[in-house]
């Protein structure tokens, strides 16, 4: 193998350090004693970690975020595994089209979409309820559940599920115990990425939420074009945490490379 | 075969619920007539919001800046995310697989968070102004300026331009490299006819994903643009949430995702017959 030479990694270094600088920025300004937006040059305070633990609208926001993730993920896992299988293994009419609907949230704009369910929502008059919201972030989270599972479906040996069918296995005998099994990374990964995508989700939330079930990131934002103060940084800091927590999960479920770059 | 119906038709209801229905409402709204007193009225139609988008110098404005800065944007992907791509394709183990890591998973935190950081880096007296004080210059305006929404499209976007460069360097044997070294090829030679062909779809895809998004991103000029750096995504939102001219901003909504659509379609199509061309087919 060739290696890089110091021109090479020096621009290597510059590209890690541009995409580390504001991650690792905001995890330092959190920990200042001041009242500005500085480095904690005097030592390290945990004055502004509290202050976010002290505001009821971030806390309330913070539990809007982590039960719509953790809603939209698993209805968004359990619409998408029985059409995986569909489009992996059976042939139909319109089996492209649907594979290609499933998919499509992925390049539609999210704003665009936000505003289409606005309209849908305001007629309707639901706007702003959280099973809506939840729908909603269901729609643009399928995709990635489904391309995960789809990955793992088409891979898979079929002679085992023949077998277990020739012994006489139900339907879903054959499923619980011989296919499931199989695509469990692919499921398991693909709703941890769909957990992730739903709890960062801020431009499509922004239509549809209402003070009552804004969540984390829309409740941010308002925050940030209002006013910056270091409690914002610590609020940052932590959901950097809680997004490094789960990639550490899904790293160990799936593996973070096979995610990030369809590695197998 | 009937099955595959029955397993795909709650997806079928929900797409078609939540995500067909809506598009077409939406499409309908924007030839709504509007009237600020008694809001949107329905069962009267009218193409002014079109008409409005194409000759009005302010929709104008915010159309071109934002084609500028994505197209800008998309350049500085490719010009740092291919050499990087190849960079990283030329690490051993384990530093591939960390670094991989480390400038991807930027991508899986909140863009709220990401901005944020920006606007710490880039802010009045953020770190690149005091470092530029501390060396002795006068401190610059980056925040609310292009500068500073451009920077952070790219911090944003850049892993969308590695991934699909990363995926087609994988499917380049590096015996074909070291065959034409050993033949006399010089490393210029060996870049321009083995390695950059073989990258050129995942470059088409990436910038393909990169101008899209860009175009259509929200929180990024939101955040750091300011009251009036606006971009097509920002003005929807103020039709919408501030003008409450629903219609307008259904139609600069449409036309945003039609433009990104015509531009994803024909990108695969010149993708495609350019694959069929390098295959003889």
């Amino acid at each position: 193998m060739s290696r890089n030479g110091p021109l090479a990694l020096g621009f290597h270094g510059l590209v890690v350090l541009f995409m580390m600088a504001p991650l690792v920025v905001v995890c330092l300004v959190a920990f200042t004693p001041e009242n500005t937006l500085s480095l904690p040059t005097q030592g390290f305070s945990l004055r502004w970690f509290r202050a976010v633990f002290e505001r009821a609208d971030f806390i309330q926001a913070f539990y809007n975020s982590l039960i719509l993730a953790f809603s939209a993920a698993t209805l968004a896992t359990l619409i998408a595994v029985p059409a995986a299988l569909a489009i992996s293994r059976y042939s139909f009419v319109g089996r492209n089209f649907f594979s290609a609907l499933f998919l499509s949230p992925i390049i539609i704009p999210h704003l665009v979409l936000g505003v289409a369910m606005l309209r849908l929502f305001a007629l309707m008059g639901v706007n702003g309820s959280f099973t809506w919201l939840m729908l909603a972030h269901v729609v643009i989270i399928t995709p990635y559940v489904l391309r995960l599972v789809l990955a793992a479906a088409i891979g898979i040996d079929r002679s085992a599920e023949q077998a277990a069918e020739s012994l006489g296995a139900g339907r879903f005998t054959l499923f619980r115990l011989i296919t499931l099994p199989m695509i469990l990374p692919g499921v398991a990964g693909g709703w941890l990425l769909a957990f992730i995508n739903s709890f960062d989700e801020v431009t499509l939330s922004i239509f549809v939420s209402s003070p009552a079930t804004q969540t984390l990131p829309v409740r941010m934002y308002v925050y940030a074009t209002e006013s910056i103060d270091p409690m914002m940084a610590a609020v940052s800091a932590l959901v950097i945490a809680l997004t490094a927590a789960t990639m550490i999960l899904l790293d160990r479920v799936y593996g973070l490379d096979r995610v990030l770059v369809g590695k197998h | 075969m009937s099955r595959g119906y029955l397993l795909s038709l709650p997806a079928l209801l929900l797409f078609s619920g939540l995500l067909i229905l809506p598009l077409g409402l939406t499409l309908v709204l924007s030839f709504n007539v509007f009237d600020y007193q008694v809001g949107v009225k329905a069962g009267e139609w009218t193409l002014a919001h079109y008409l409005a988008l194409f000759s009005d110098a302010y929709f104008y404005e915010i159309f071109w800046r934002t084609f500028w800065i994505s197209a800008l944007v998309t350049l500085l992907c490719v010009v740092i995310g291919v050499p990087e791509a190849y960079i990283l394709s030329r690490m051993g183990t384990p530093w591939r697989s960390i670094f991989l890591i480390l400038i991807l998973t930027p991508l899986l935190i909140s863009v709220v968070v990401r901005a944020f950081g920006w606007s710490l880096l880039l802010g009045a007296d953020g770190l690149i102004n005091q470092l530029i004080q501390v060396l002795g210059g006068r401190p610059v305006k980056l925040l609310y300026t292009p500068f500073a929404v451009i920077i952070a499209l790219v911090h944003v976007m850049l892993p969308f331009m590695i991934i699909p460069v990363w995926t087609s360097l994988q499917k380049l044997d590096p015996s074909a490299e070291q065959a034409a070294l050993s033949l006399g090829a010089s490393q210029a030679t060996v870049m321009r006819k083995i390695v950059l062909p073989q990258v050129m779809p995942g470059v088409l895809s990436g910038t393909l994903i990169v101008f899209g998004l860009a175009a259509s991103s929200f929180a990024i000029p939101g955040l750091l643009g300011g009251r009036r750096l606006k971009m097509v995504a920002t003005v929807v939102y103020d039709q919408y949430l501030s003008e409450l001219n629903w219609p307008m901003g259904a139609t600069i909504a449409v036309v945003l995702l039609l433009v990104n659509l015509l531009i994803m379609l024909s990108w695969n199509r010149l993708l495609e017959s350019r694959y069929k061309k390098s295959l003889g087919v």
